[in-house]
């Protein structure tokens, strides 16, 4: 069957919308990778299998007159930290940390006779959240770009369609000019998503004004940050959305052919891509002649080789021609000189999804989202030491505080909160003392903060986490990802990260965070592409606004999260001490002494920290500390 | 190893991918998924049969990680050390397995050929932190005492 035009697509969606309401009922099971892990597929075969015992399933392709239940597998709901996760329209109930035995109780009485079951519903602060929008995790998030994931069977684009997808595509190619698109997408103010934050309707128009033949459209979904699983989780619960906003970039810029450059850790995602593009091709909605509008346009999917670089756009062309994907020097700039030479949108995965909604809705109402210079909602993914991990959207201008303590919920195990780290390892940390929690998040405050929005991972620190430590670990993984091509970033990262390490193991010294400040600042001014001129960031931000924590381990010796193994003492707790002489024995250095059956000690100064006596204390009451 | 069924095969690859140079990406990450690494004398035969120099094949065998040219063992585990895994303690996870099958960020892979212990930068489930995965199969929210409980169901499996 092939879709000819927006009337066609209208009636077409009425008809699938008509077949899926004969779903009274539906089961959603997450088959995101969180609730996967958890072993989710394994509760969807069954819930489906009972109500197939019960002849009461339906599934949507069938032309069946009766009405029952559907099963389906979605895309993430967002809230990992409690999954697997089950959402059953039409009450909205979500259930949380489902597992197989519950099966049966879920289809018998909440499916069959429409009783809640309070036991796996949202409980806290001793009120039960029967619904999923009640729940203050989802109650304060704007859901535009996600407003599909966790609702509909990703790998169904009868369900997308009956939703109101492609209509976007419709009304772009049937009603409008090139132009005309690059102009509302620049009203609209988006800004892309991949980190940088450059107009993306800038840069359509760019490439659209070029006059050679042959361009391309690059959907950029390496996401290497970690940390991040934004554009996962969209092209695993929505993969449509991304190619219709592939669709309307190619028809606005006069591109024939796309690319969606996936990073080789999501099969998943590339698997639920592919089905969605063979899909699209199959009713016309890709190809050649567009819904009939003389358009033709292509998708081709590339997986990436585990290169954090090939997420920087002359990388990720360079790794697609077949060649190592080594940044270049600009200009030329990619909207002139892209992909095999020619003009080329390159744009992240989450800023592709945002343009059917504004194609659809227009650019004020998109504005009405976010703040001035900001505008429409951001993904972001929230982990670390945070209540309600997951994945959430909140307008732009949102706050720290209301994102880590209202929808996050705050610091588990009655931790103090100490600093949030955005952006990944281009990115800093921030913190309390400094009224950043106050900082409407958008692109230009973060900057003007030292962090940056980056793709959106946001993960958040407790008081047992050193913020030195964090420093180190970022400049390990940016040393081990500088492709070495320039010279600031392949040395300065390795000499950064010897003083980091350095300074973790207590040796460092007043003189070593002066070296360390001035080669992060070189590196920062002097690399080649972003991740050079960004590897510092961490640093910065980190001596910026913990000083202390460095001054304590360079000049008193203590590590004050006690995380530093080199900075660390070990003692024996005299009360767990039964006096049996063990670690004495075991001790190379004859450091511990005491009498039998009297609690020992160890002598701090003559301990090399080897953990020989720790292993054989049979009371384990040898504590680093 | 590479004798003409393998040889068979590569061409099989080579030639689904149009002999195209700007392919030879798609083609290593093929030919891996063949062998589970890169012998030397594979790569020397795709260089050959495309036209392009030893020196280039190497490089980009060599720039991207998920690239091998060593032989693994037969169950890869993948510790995430991202950074909400790591907050979250990954470290002693890494730590218990090394001990636990007697191998370091040197030695990775054991002499029997069972296992390989890899770090990774991130899988994309940061909300379960720390997480693992054994043959891409993923274990959430994973301490020090579950992965050697795990690790010992596998080794119940191989030698029984
Ligand atoms: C080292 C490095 C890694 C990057 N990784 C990504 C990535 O994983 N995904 C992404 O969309 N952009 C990434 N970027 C940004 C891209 O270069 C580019 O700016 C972006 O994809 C453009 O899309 P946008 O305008 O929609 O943001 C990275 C940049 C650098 C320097
Ligand atoms: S800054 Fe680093 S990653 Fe970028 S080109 Fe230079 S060496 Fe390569
Ligand atoms: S850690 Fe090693 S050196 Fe220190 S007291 Fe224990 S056994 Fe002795
Ligand atoms: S940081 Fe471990 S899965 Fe992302």
């Amino acid at each position: 069957m092939i879709i000819s035009n927006y009337n066609d697509l209208v009636s077409t969606a009425n008809k699938y919308k008509e077949s899926l309401d004969k779903q009274t009922k539906k089961v959603l099971i997450c088959a995101g990778t969180g609730c996967l892990a958890g072993g989710s597929l394994a509760i969807y075969e069954k819930i489906k299998s009972l109500i197939k015992k019960r002849g009461l399933l339906v599934e949507i392709d069938l032309t069946k007159e009766d009405e029952g239940i559907g099963v389906k597998k979605s895309g993430c709901h967002g809230f990992c930290e409690a999954g697997p996760l089950i959402r059953i329209e039409p009450y909205n109930y979500l259930y949380l940390h489902v597992k197989l035995e519950d099966c049966e109780e879920i289809v018998s009485k909440t499916l069959i006779e429409g009783k809640p079951i309070e036991r796996l519903m949202y409980f806290n602060n001793e009120k039960l959240y029967k619904t999923q929008e009640e729940i203050p995790f989802y109650k304060r998030q704007t859901r535009l770009i996600l407003h599909n994931c966790g609702h509909i069977d990703a790998e169904n684009i009868q369900e997308y369609i009956s939703r109101g997808g492609y209509k976007a595509t419709a009304i772009a190619l049937n009603t409008m000019k090139s132009k005309e698109i690059c102009t509302i997408i620049t009203d609209s103010g988006l800004r892309g998503r991949g980190g940088g934050g450059y107009f993306t309707g800038k840069k359509w128009s760019q490439v659209l004004s070029q006059d050679n033949p042959v361009k391309y459209v690059v959907c950029n979904g390496d996401e290497g940050d970690p940390g991040a699983f934004m554009d996962r989780s969209i092209m695993e619960g929505d993969p449509h959305k991304v190619i219709e906003g592939m669709i309307i970039s190619g028809y606005a810029t006069g591109a024939n052919n796309g690319y969606i450059y996936v990073r080789a850790e999501y099969p998943m995602a590339v698997n639920r891509l592919k089905i969605a593009i063979n899909q699209a091709l199959e009713l016309g909605l890709l190809g050649n002649n567009i819904l009939d509008s003389g358009f033709n346009f292509n998708i081709h999917i590339i997986q990436g080789a585990g290169a954090f670089v090939c997420g920087e756009g002359s990388a990720l062309t360079a790794s697609i021609e077949g060649e190592r994907g080594m940044p270049r020097v600009k200009p030329p700039r990619t909207v002139e000189k892209g992909l095999f030479e020619c003009p080329t949108v390159l744009n992240n995965v989450e800023t592709f999804a945002n343009v059917p909604i504004i194609i659809l809705n227009g650019s004020d109402e998109y504005k009405k989202y976010g703040t001035s210079n900001n505008s429409g909602t951001k993904v972001f993914a929230l982990t670390g030491n945070v209540v309600n991990t997951g994945l959430i959207e909140v307008p732009m201008g949102t706050t720290l505080r209301e994102v880590i303590f209202d929808i996050g919920g705050g610091i588990p195990n009655n931790k103090k909160f100490k600093a949030v780290q955005i952006g990944g390892p281009s990115g800093g940390c921030l913190t309390f003392d400094k009224n950043h929690l106050d900082l409407p998040l958008s692109f230009d405050s973060l900057k003007s903060v030292g962090a940056m929005i980056g793709s959106g991972g946001m993960v958040v620190m407790d008081e047992d986490t050193c913020m030195v430590e964090v420093a180190r670990f970022f400049m390990s993984f940016t040393q081990r990802e500088s492709c070495g091509k320039c010279i600031p970033c392949r040395e300065g990262t390795k000499r950064m990260l010897e003083i980091l390490e350095k300074i973790t193991s207590g040796n460092g010294s007043l003189e070593d965070l002066q070296l360390l400040k001035e080669i992060a600042d070189t590196v920062k001014n002097t690399a080649l592409c972003g991740l050079g001129k960004t590897a510092a960031n961490p640093v910065l931000s980190t001596l910026e606004y913990f000083y202390d924590e460095y001054l304590a381990h360079v000049k008193d010796k203590i590590c004050p999260a006690k995380i530093c193994k080199g900075l660390s003492t070990i003692t024996i707790d005299p009360n767990m001490c039964k006096g049996c002489s063990k670690c004495a024995k075991s001790c190379p250095v004859e450091a511990i002494s005491g009498t039998i059956k009297n609690p020992y000690v160890i002598d701090k100064n003559k301990c090399i920290k080897c953990g020989a006596c720790i292993e054989v204390c049979p009371f384990k009451a040898i504590k680093e500390v | 190893m590479f004798n003409e069924v393998f040889k068979e095969k590569v061409n099989e690859i080579i030639t689904r991918h149009n002999s195209d140079k700007k392919k030879l990406i798609s083609i290593i990450q093929d030919v891996q998924k063949e062998y589970h690494y890169l012998p030397e004398e594979v790569l020397i035969y795709i260089a050959d049969t495309l036209d392009i120099s030893h020196a280039k094949i190497y490089g980009i065998a060599t720039f991207y990680e998920n690239f091998s040219l060593n032989q693994k063992g037969k169950n890869i585990i993948k510790v995430c050390d991202g950074t909400a895994c790591h907050v979250r303690k990954s470290i002693p996870i890494l730590n218990a397995i090394y001990k636990e099958l007697g191998l370091n960020d040197e030695k990775n892979t054991t002499d029997d050929m069972i296992f390989t212990v890899e770090t990774v930068s991130c899988l994309g489930a940061c909300g379960l932190a720390p997480v693992i995965t054994v043959n891409d199969y993923v274990y959430p929210k994973m301490t020090p005492e579950a992965v050697i409980e795990l690790l010992n169901n596998i080794k119940k499996e191989e030698f029984r």
